[in-house]
């Protein structure tokens, strides 16, 4: 129906039967954009083949063949220690994100919705935000000791940040309009932020739990080069150590995997949040 | 419509219909809003309001009664403080002096017993216009009862093919609708409209008016509608309200104060050609500052 019904209003529903349906946009090939992103890894693939099994300009200690690499990660598998590393660190990043995650989430909704609590709290945030993490390392080590706690506790200090400063500068910047409108219309409290509030700030939520993710892996990777027994971090040390250089390759392989996999599955969630709420 | 001479005295009435409905809006009624809970049209009572950010007085002694069923446009001069005079009626804005009664009893924060269609549609993007709409129901009302008043209202505002859109698939003017719509939702006993056809087209612009004018036959509630459009307020309005330097007095204090309040003759919708318009419009455009000949 057009807008020329205007002032007549409701004496005309059946005109509006017939409303065209909302515009498909139409899009190439499924999958096209999965193969053109697979352009140049393949190609460095190739290329890394070239320099190490055609013209032989690296030795395999410095760089070995891609096949060597994959060898070594059948190896692994087989003593079933491939899986042992995988886990662990897997298993320490997530729950290191979780509770870094949860805890930036509820700090920096608090933070960003009660002016009084941001003026109290955040120049101490703000001071533990300029301290490069890594240097926690040492007082960690000291106060926890070298078991899982520490490294978990580090991640989860790597998660925090991101994502706390994200949904506190976001919950900061809701559009106020919106805000005093849901208030004019009788919310307030939980129901003005449940309705308002947070999904407005539902999509810089997601970067930044992409983002504290990703610190997740970082601060995992940190803490098991300096002290752990397993892990793909621990891989990586020992590898080095005994020369294993396909072994090494392999860790950082499988780092790039488990990464980019976790990623893929908060993107998917995300992808879900921005569909009911943006 | 109401003579507002005559209906000044009667604060009591909050009839179903409004205090008197032009004889054309019967067929309009046809769309007949369910009868169960019926809307209410209240008075409001400001005396001598005022209202100052820091040192800088923007309103002050405003002192007016409005009528059940009234529509009072409020004009003047862009930063004069209408937005600021609808706010402090709605209870948007704690600040200001003097006393606002709303049929008899003080203005509470956020009043439940007013609804504020902004400037901006202001339309959570997020939602369908439909979930929009019911932002504005009132609390005691059940699932079932809001979805019905909701598809009314939308059917009302002509946007009931349009309920599950989303605010940035829908035009401007459709949002101003589901806006006008959404304030309408919870029945107000007066209807705040904040130059809600603003930032419309001319032709659409005319066909809001006509909305409006339907809505308030319907609803017959109160309506204190803040534009600067001179013809708008004379198309629409019982009275017109401007807000400006009193005229009578010789050395006037900061502060916009009402400088004119003209009762519009005619029963709506209004000859835009009358003599009596146009003596009007000249009035309210020299009160404006402009020279009338020159539009
Ligand atoms: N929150 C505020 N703090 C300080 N000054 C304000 C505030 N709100 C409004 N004002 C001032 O009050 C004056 C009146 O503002 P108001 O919004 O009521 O004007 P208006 O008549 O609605 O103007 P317009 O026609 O342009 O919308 C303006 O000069 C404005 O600068
Ligand atoms: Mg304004």
């Amino acid at each position: 129906m057009t807008d020329t019904a205007l002032s007549s209003t409701a004496a005309q529903p059946a005109d509006g039967a017939a409303r065209s349906p909302e515009r498909r946009t139409r899009r190439g090939l499924p999958g096209g954009g999965l193969l053109i992103g697979a352009v140049v890894p393949v190609l460095l693939l190739t290329l890394w083949w070239v320099v190490t099994e055609v013209t032989g300009t690296f030795t395999a200690v410095q760089l070995p063949p891609p096949q060597a690499v994959l060898t070594a990660g059948i190896g692994l598998f087989e003593s079933g220690d491939l899986f042992e590393h995988m886990g662990i660190s897997l298993q320490r990043v997530l729950i290191g994100f979780a509770i870094g995650a949860g805890l930036g989430l509820a700090l920096g909704s608090l933070l960003g919705l009660s002016g009084l609590a941001d003026k109290l709290l955040n120049p101490t945030v703000g001071a533990f935000r300029a301290v490069p993490s890594l240097a926690w390392v040492p007082l960690l080590l000291l106060w926890v000791g070298i078991g899982e706690d520490s490294k978990v506790i580090l991640i989860a200090i790597g998660a925090f940040f991101p994502v706390f400063t994200a949904i506190h500068s976001a919950l900061r910047h809701v559009d106020a309009q919106l805000v005093e409108a849901g208030r004019a219309f009788g919310f307030h409290g939980l129901r003005l932020l449940g309705t308002v509030q947070l999904p407005a700030v539902v999509p810089s939520v997601f970067s930044g739990l992409r983002l504290g993710l990703a610190q997740a892996w970082l601060f995992l990777v940190a803490a098991e080069l300096l002290a752990a027994a397993e892990g793909l971090g621990f891989l990586l040390t020992e590898s080095q150590n005994n020369g294993r250089t396909d072994r090494l390759l392999l860790a950082i392989v499988l780092l790039a995997l488990l990464g980019k996999l976790t990623d893929t599955l908060l993107g998917v969630l995300e992808r879900k949040a921005l569909k009911t709420w943006a | 419509m109401i003579s507002p001479a005559s209906t000044l005295t009667d604060y009591t009435a909050t009839t179903a219909a409004g205090p008197a409905v032009p004889s054309d809006a019967t067929s309009v009624a046809a769309a007949k809003p369910d009868s169960r809970q019926q809307y209410t049209s209240l008075d409001v009572q400001l005396s001598g309001v005022g209202r100052a950010f820091g040192s800088r007085t923007v309103l002050r002694d405003v002192s007016l009664q409005i009528a059940p069923g009234e529509v009072l446009a409020i004009l003047g001069s862009s930063g004069c403080g209408k937005s600021t005079l609808l706010r402090a009626v709605g209870g948007l804005d704690t600040g200001s002096t003097g006393e606002i009664l709303i049929n008899g009893s003080p203005v509470q924060r956020y009043d439940e017993r007013t609804a504020v269609g902004f400037q901006e549609p202001r339309l959570l993007p997020w939602r369908s216009i439909h979930k929009n709409v019911s932002l504005g129901l009132p609390r005691s009302l059940s699932k079932a009862e809001g979805r019905e008043r909701v598809d009314e209202l939308l059917e009302l505002v002509g946007l009931h093919d349009r309920a599950s859109l989303r605010p940035r698939e829908i035009s401007g003017g459709m949002a101003q609708r589901a806006s006008l719509a959404r304030a309408l939702a919870r029945r107000p006993g007066v209807l705040l409209l904040d130059e809600p056809f603003g930032a419309l087209d001319a032709l659409t612009r005319l066909k809001m008016q006509d909305l409006l004018l339907d809505l308030h036959a319907q609803t017959g509630t109160t309506v204190l509608l803040v534009t600067h459009d001179v013809d708008e307020a004379l198309q629409l309005a019982d009275r017109v309200l401007l807000l400006g330097q009193d005229p009578a007095d010789p050395d006037p204090a900061e502060g916009a104060t009402i400088a004119r309040l003209l009762s519009v003759p005619g029963r709506r919708p209004r000859d835009r050609a009358s003599a009596e318009l146009a003596a009007l419009r000249g009035e309210l455009f020299s009160g404006l500052g402009v020279d009338s000949h020159s539009h």
